[in-house]
């Protein structure tokens, strides 16, 4: 009872603070943060584990050919597999050691996937080879993108979508702002937190190589007001020669999606169908700057990445260092093995990350977390019918009908799901957060995109 | 480049006893459960009330015809569902809107008719077009007239005396009384013309149904679930606005034969009806402009029949017709999607799937 009656106070004090601030967008929800387990602790380094796996398909768009042998020696930095085209990117060796096989191996998501497995070096010192760091100065556009895709960066903020095809926009775009998404409005992770508190110099680095790269003379890093010490700390080491904000955003979720961190900091709509860069600004993830920024300063690749392994299910939660390709299981021994109430691991945040069926899934470029929920925290498979409350139309950031979409979604009418926008929904997971009847809306809504794109694969084939 | 499976590795032992579940994986601690309930909560202090007005046959006809709503949820609909709790509030409504002094017999056949006809017929919870509860009264109105129209007067008698034949056989011809019995405040103006004072309207010590007899004590209820949300405010605002707008207007124009905006909103069923009845999330628009346009509607066909109609009261049929309206106004009035240029019905050329 006094927990409702403070939430209903925080509501109607939040309600006056978001008219008075610009900063934010409309709808949304504000599932409970729980960031204080791993908000205080500093970033620290994971021992290297036996072995490493490297999946080929980290990244969105074609997956990686291979270059490695089998039983070759490789250091750590050493190119495993090339980007196949332009829209793909390079898989190095996060470890040195031996390759002791190519293979089929779990992948987060789900599904299996060609993988690399590396046997680590023991008593290795670890050195990457040495290597020529690029002088960002001197380099033309495509010879930054260039760098960036053979250092495999990709978006670090879970969809792993390639750096240097965002760098790329349409030539008819004219930007004028870079973004950077340091909002992390996924419950539980920190990473970007921490990133952002005990690495800024780095951040405000990685955003000069990005505007230098784009031409643009204005970026803006939209941070969500409960990480005081992260705003402090870029604004204490901003650089005077850069045109650079740091903006406090209201906290609420998903603040972190490109279309809504747009119309919350630029306030600018990005069109149904386009891209950000429509209305002139590129978003970039902020771990994803630091890393640029890394690249740039060592000339090593993207092979290790900083990863929040956190929730009531885990006995020692920390923000950890660790080389991509760590298995799930490994991390999670290391953070002192799962408790007893332990129900669901997932890779990534809870509102849109996978559970994961086989803790040997590796730890990705594009993961940001490791969440262990307990048997409280799970989702209740029971579902009642909907009542029409309207909260998912209330909580929907792209202002959609999720009621409808649901009801159409079980009677199978896709066509007319692609005419009430389903397109839109970014499977944000908001309306099913907020449902009374717990109908799994967003997963209808995944399910009834793949639906429609098989569809059209189909159509197109018979064509 | 070697493919070669080696199927004891290729396969690793699961992890044992893990959830696996589609995202997003937290979810919001209110169920249907927890609103159904806190409206039931919202009631209780309406039922004591008409308890302190009405005595012992307050409580009697609203739990009969709880009775007959869970009963026939329980026994006619799938198991199961009695625990969301709107069996209960369709119960509890019903029995608000009825007198004081009705059989038992009668106040039960309609929970049974609410639950039966009116919900468990459409396919149950959430596919009711109709407010059951308003539905039920329909038909007891059209059943038993007399029955329905003869108004105990409030805070007459002791607790204890009943105030009709609340015990009277199914169908038997109704029995000697000794109970007060008074006219509505709408009834007293539309056939006699007789105002009642504004106060004795706001704390409700007038005659009429159960639940229609404070409007003080209906706010405060309402206030409640609209603040921690259970009620969308929009509906009751867009409902007495309205009233109070055509009734004002029509006030100005003859304060003599047309009540006064006050009066109006204060009388009757208006403020049960606009409050607990149009809320109902399942037989009410889900648009937030669908919610304001539903609410207009029932204002105005409110006054429409108050003033016109061969009836004092109108409030039941207007939520009614507005609930069958319900489906159009949606359509109408879906929101305008991010980024796009305007909300429409037409099919959208963005995304490249359909084909139509």
């Amino acid at each position: 009872m006094a927990e409702a009656r403070a939430a209903l106070l925080s509501r109607l004090v939040r309600g006056a603070a978001s008219r008075a601030s610009a900063f934010g967008f409309s709808h949304g929800v504000h599932p409970p943060e729980h960031k204080e387990l791993t908000a205080h602790l500093p970033i620290r380094r994971m021992p290297y584990p036996d072995e490493v796996v490297l999946p080929l398909r980290q990244h969105a768009g074609k997956p990686a050919t291979l270059v490695a042998t089998p039983g070759q020696h490789v250091e750590r930095g050493d190119l495993l597999a090339a980007a196949d085209g332009w829209v793909s990117s390079p898989v190095h060796a996060s470890a040195s050691g031996w390759i002791a096989d190519v293979d089929w191996w779990p992948h987060p998501d789900g599904s299996m996937c060609r993988a690399v497995r590396i046997r680590v070096e023991r008593y290795s010192a670890q050195i990457a080879r040495p290597r020529l760091v690029p002088d960002w100065h001197g380099l033309t556009h495509e010879q930054v993108l260039r760098a960036v895709q053979d250092a495999g960066v990709v978006g670090l903020g879970g969809a792993a979508f390639p750096t240097h095809v965002k760098l790329q926009p349409p030539s008819d775009a004219r930007i004028d702002t870079l973004v950077i998404n340091g909002a992390e409005c996924e419950p539980y992770l920190t990473t970007d937190h921490r990133t952002m508190a005990e690495y800024p110099e780095r951040v405000h680095f990685g955003v000069r190589i990005m505007m230098h790269a784009l031409g643009v003379r204005r970026a803006v890093i939209g941070v969500e007001r409960n990480k005081p010490d992260a705003i402090d700390a870029l604004e204490r080491t901003r650089p005077a020669d850069l045109d650079v904000t740091v903006l406090p955003l209201t906290v609420k979720y998903p603040q972190g999606a490109e279309k809504m961190l747009l119309k919350a900091v630029l306030d600018r709509e990005v069109p149904s169908g386009t891209l950000p860069a429509s209305v002139g600004a590129i978003v970039q993830n902020v771990a994803s700057v630091a890393t640029l920024a890394e690249v740039f300063e060592t000339g090593l690749p993207l092979i290790e990445r900083i990863v929040t392994v956190t929730g009531g299910g885990v006995a020692r939660p920390a923000n950890l260092i660790i080389p991509v390709g760590t298995k799930t299981a490994d991390v999670i021994a290391y953070c002192g093995g799962l408790t007893d109430d332990a129900a669901e691991v997932l890779n990534g945040g809870p509102m849109m990350g996978t559970a994961l069926r086989n803790l040997d899934a590796p730890v990705l470029k594009g993961t940001t977390g490791i969440v262990a929920l307990t048997r409280d925290e799970v989702r209740d498979m029971a579902q009642s019918p909907c009542i029409h409350c309207g909260r998912c139309l209330d909580a929907c950031p792209m202002f959609l009908n999720p009621s409808l979409l649901g009801d159409l979604a079980r009677a199978g009418r896709h066509d007319e799901m692609a005419e009430a926008h389903l397109a839109d929904c970014m499977l944000c997971g908001s309306c099913s957060y907020v449902c009374p009847s717990n109908i799994p809306l967003a997963q209808l809504f995944g399910a009834s995109k793949a639906a429609l794109r098989r569809q059209a694969a189909a159509k197109a084939g018979a064509a | 480049m070697t493919t070669t499976a080696s199927p004891a590795r290729g396969t690793p032992p699961r992890a044992p006893s893990l959830v696996v579940a589609a995202s997003p994986h937290l979810k919001g601690r209110e169920s249907v459960a927890t609103i159904m309930w806190n409206v039931v909560a919202a009631l209780v202090p309406l039922v004591a009330a008409s308890a302190w007005l009405f005595g012992v046959s307050a409580l009697l006809v609203v739990l009969a015809s709880v009775i007959g709503a869970t009963a026939t949820e329980h026994f006619v609909g799938r198991r199961g569902t009695l625990a969301d709790g709107s069996a209960a509030i369709t119960g509890i409504l019903l029995g608000l809107t009825l007198p004081a002094g009705i059989p038992l017999w009668a106040a039960a056949l309609g929970g049974a008719f609410a639950i039966g006809v009116g919900k468990l017929l459409f396919g149950g919870l959430g596919y009711n077009i109709f407010n059951p509860a308003l539905l039920g009264r329909a038909f007891l109105m059209a059943a038993f007239p007399v029955a329905l129209t003869t108004w105990p007067k409030a805070g007459t008698g002791g607790f204890w005396a009943l105030r009709g034949d609340n015990f009277a056989f199914p169908f038997a011809a109704a029995g000697h009384t000794d109970a007060v019995t008074a006219a509505t405040p709408l009834g007293l103006f539309k056939f006699e013309h007789q105002l009642t004072g504004a106060s004795s309207l706001f704390f409700g010590d007038v005659g009429g149904s159960l639940g229609e007899t404070s409007a003080l004590l209906i706010l405060l209820c309402g206030g409640y679930l609209a603040l921690r949300r259970f009620l969308d405010w929009r509906i009751p605002l867009s409902v007495l606005g309205t009233v109070a707008l055509l009734q004002g207007a029509l006030h100005l124009a003859d304060a003599a034969k047309y009540a006064s905006p006050a009066f109006a909103l204060l009388s009757g069923g208006l403020m049960l009806g606009a409050v607990f009845m149009a809320t109902d999330m399942v037989t009410a628009p889900v648009t937030k402009l669908g919610r304001w346009v539903f609410g207009a509607t029932i204002g105005v066909t409110v006054v429409v029949i108050r003033t016109w109609g061969g009836l004092p009261e109108g409030v039941m049929y207007s939520i009614l017709l507005a609930n069958a309206l319900v489906p159009y106004i949606n359509t109408v009035t879906q929101p305008r999607v991010f980024g796009a240029r305007r909300a429409k019905r037409a099919p959208s050329e963005t995304n490249g799937v359909v084909a139509r």
